[in-house]
């Protein structure tokens, strides 16, 4: 679970060494991505969805601090015990105090992004609690001692063979035996047990409603009910951007959620929790985590209208030839590019520039975050911040010069055409990453100002 | 064949830096092209760089001067026009001139990408060329998504494409169906040497995808991308050719496509 120290570019071209391998990754997601336009197709008034559903989130953010009160209030009302924490450290605390209380050594989750950004999993393994994903996909990352490489599909980057292996080696199936069917069948016996003994169980939160305190949690595989019903208490962790108003407006958010991830009409469980059982206990933790600054930053406030749904991820032609782990951190992908710098400048620097601005990301958000150009921002704002070598500020430099001076850049080009001509070499070598697997263009003799000059000389 | 438009268009021919340096015979069927449609275009021989290559690497702050001298060459025209999506989006959306905003102003109002000015200014519904051939088309991303001359692929929405739309009226083209009609090829600018792996994988995959379908010239109606393509496709000695849209359309009759 360390986080890579490299950045996403090497991380990208060590995935590129099994190109057969980069060829499924890329089919499989863009598969999804196929499965979802189906879905928004299904939809005449789709785009009108997304435009209210970002309206609402629009109007989240602009009175975050007046809804989560109200949804504080409608908490504490229906018996809920409701916790703020600024950062993750806190948050870490506050869940471990809890399942400290009640003697808790072992515990199921179901999906929670919040808790992979917050890194809860060491902190509790630290603290003696051992943690069991019930999220199949995140059980299968958990058992291979990996982070999960997309927030919907965590283990979308292994193969239906690796997961059988896995299998075999910590749950005992046949060896060999990689049948989908029969290995969710195993896990579902596995996760049984677990249910059934755990005395805690964490879940993430999809949708707050601030009008009735109550808490939706998405999944298609009923974990998170299993886990939260039979356990005594529950623990249900949120960032705090995860509001909306009323319950009205789930209808909005539900028909959007999952035809963007998944590309299905709705996800197979939308569970409402909103009190704890008689005898039971219910915690909701609020997290901060960098998202008050990221509000206040206005440039990349719409960040934090995100659903996590992963439609950018699917449909991002780098995430899909670079695979979710070579984005270093919890969240990956377009959204994750533009989250990341907020948490940590430095260690996510390189993020915004693993992108081509094509823009594909923002026109699949369903809630219409301009991820591409937060993406341009983010690279102005990491330049003027330092987070740049010195090496590519001198290149930027140089040719600011050349490009700014007419003068400059005609003799530049001349130059440069006369080079490649006369000295292909010191161009086309091992230094030069673009000749690695690609042709320079073939200098003309001309350039098109000097054709057009002696078109013009010649006419008088 | 003679195409009439209502008077002279005084048009400023915008040649971004890399097709002025290594794509020349791109800017003249530019230039010819809009001859024929009737438009009075000069060539203002100060310019140089959009300034993009700057911008996108995160150093806005220093396209002040290229910014500066676009103003200065083109603040004359009707119309700025350039054969080329990426650059005419970047002057869009990020031309500033302290010193003359208003002509900034102005500019990135009157800027159009070539495909988009003939069919929305000149509105041209017939084309004088020919080109017998299986041409599949490149939709480069800041020309479909940022300028919107295409419907895209993620949108629930009418189809069009400005591009298509001129290709469609030269008589012989042949446009080949695409698997995937609107991704990107992976040039990106720096990334395309920063991300050398993805960009090159991105690269790959559009041209097999175009390959799979017949196309024996890939088009588009940005050079950068084609650059990036052919790049590619000439390392992996492939008998597909790239072309810029204009060169397509600016095909005489009498010409004998060779490709």
């Amino acid at each position: 679970m360390n986080r890579p120290t490299t950045d996403h570019a090497t991380l990208a071209d060590k995935f590129n060494e099994n190109e057969p391998r980069v060829n499924w990754h890329d089919e499989t997601l863009w598969w999804v991505r196929a499965k979802r336009d189906r879905q928004a197709w299904s939809i005449p008034e789709w785009e009108l969805l997304r435009e209210t559903a970002s309206q609402i989130k629009l109007n989240v953010l602009g009175n975050l601090h007046d809804y989560l009160i109200q949804f504080e209030q409608q908490a504490l009302q229906n018996g809920a015990v409701v916790h703020w924490a600024a950062d993750a450290a806190e948050h870490n605390r506050i869940v471990t105090t809890i399942l400290q209380r009640h003697g808790v050594k072992r515990m199921v989750k179901s999906k929670s992004m919040l808790t992979e950004e917050c890194h809860l999993n060491p902190h509790l393994q630290a603290n003696g609690i051992e943690v069991i994903d019930t999220d199949l996909g995140e059980r299968i990352v958990q058992l291979a001692k990996e982070p999960p490489s997309h927030i919907v599909l965590p283990c979308i980057h292994k193969k239906k063979e690796e997961i059988g292996e896995l299998f075999h080696e910590h749950l005992g199936t046949p060896a060999g035996n990689a049948d989908p069917q029969f290995l969710t069948a195993a896990a579902r016996q596995h996760l049984r047990q677990e249910f059934l003994q755990s005395k805690a169980a964490i879940t993430g939160v999809n949708f707050a409603v601030a009008e009735t305190g109550e808490m939706v949690v998405c999944t298609n595989e009923g974990n998170a009910d299993m886990g939260a019903h039979l356990a005594d208490v529950h623990i249900a962790c949120m960032g705090m951007e995860k509001i909306v108003p009323e319950r009205k407006h789930l209808g909005v958010f539900l028909r959007l959620l999952a035809r963007s991830a998944t590309g299905q009409p709705i996800t197979t469980y939308s569970s409402h929790f909103r009190k704890p059982a008689p005898g039971k206990e219910l915690h909701i933790v609020i997290v901060d985590n960098g998202r008050s600054r990221q509000l206040g930053r206005e440039d990349f406030r719409n960040s934090l209208k995100c659903i996590r749904c992963g439609a950018c991820m699917n449909t991002c032609p780098v995430y899909r030839r670079s695979g979710g782990h070579s984005y270093h951190t919890a969240v990956a992908g377009p959204i994750g590019a533009i989250l990341a710098p907020n948490l940590d400048m430095k260690d996510y620097a390189d993020l915004p520039f693993a992108s081509t601005l094509c823009g594909s990301c923002s026109n699949v958000c369903p809630v219409k975050i301009d991820i591409h150009q937060q993406l341009y921002k983010w690279r102005q704002v990491l330049v003027q911040e330092g987070h740049t070598s010195g090496m590519k500020t001198a290149g930027m430099k140089v040719m600011s010069a050349v490009l700014s001076k007419p003068g400059n850049y005609k003799k530049a080009g001349k130059m440069g055409r006369w080079v490649l001509k006369a000295f292909p070499g010191m161009v086309n070598n091992r230094f030069n990453p673009w000749y690695k697997q690609r042709e320079m263009p073939a200098p003309p003799k001309q350039s098109f100002s000097e054709w057009y000059a002696e078109q013009q000389s010649t006419k008088k | 064949m003679t195409i009439k438009i209502a008077s002279t268009v005084k048009v400023g021919l915008f040649i971004p830096c890399y097709i002025d340096q290594f794509y020349p015979q791109v800017g003249i069927a530019t230039l010819q092209l809009l001859q024929k449609l009737g438009c009075e275009v000069e060539y203002p021989q100060g310019q140089t760089c959009c300034g993009q290559p700057m911008a996108n690497s995160g150093y806005e702050h220093l396209t002040h001067q290229c910014n500066s001298l676009f103003v200065r060459n083109f603040a004359a025209y009707d119309y700025i026009v350039a054969p080329s999506g990426s650059c005419v989006l970047h002057i869009k959306e990020h031309l500033h001139d302290p010193a003359n905003e208003p002509a900034a102003a102005g500019i990135r109002q009157r800027i159009y990408e070539l495909t988009e000015f003939l069919t929305d200014i000149l509105k041209v519904t017939a084309l004088p060329a020919r080109f017998p051939c299986k041409v599949g088309l490149h939709q480069s991303c800041h020309g479909q998504r940022g300028l919107g001359l295409a419907q895209m692929s993620e949108l629930v929405a009418s189809p069009f494409s400005k591009p298509e739309q001129l290709l469609r009226m030269v008589a012989g083209v042949e446009l080949v169906e695409l698997d995937r009609k609107d991704e990107c090829c992976g040039f990106g600018g720096t990334f395309c040497v920063a991300e050398e792996a993805v960009s090159v994988k991105m690269g790959k995959d559009r041209i097999a995808d175009h390959v799979k379908h017949g196309a024996e010239v890939i088009t588009g109606t940005d050079v950068s991308c084609l650059m990036h393509l052919e790049g590619v496709l000439r390392r992996q000695h492939q008998p597909v050719k790239v072309m810029h849209i204009a060169e397509i359309l600016n095909q005489q009759i009498h010409e004998q496509a060779n490709h």
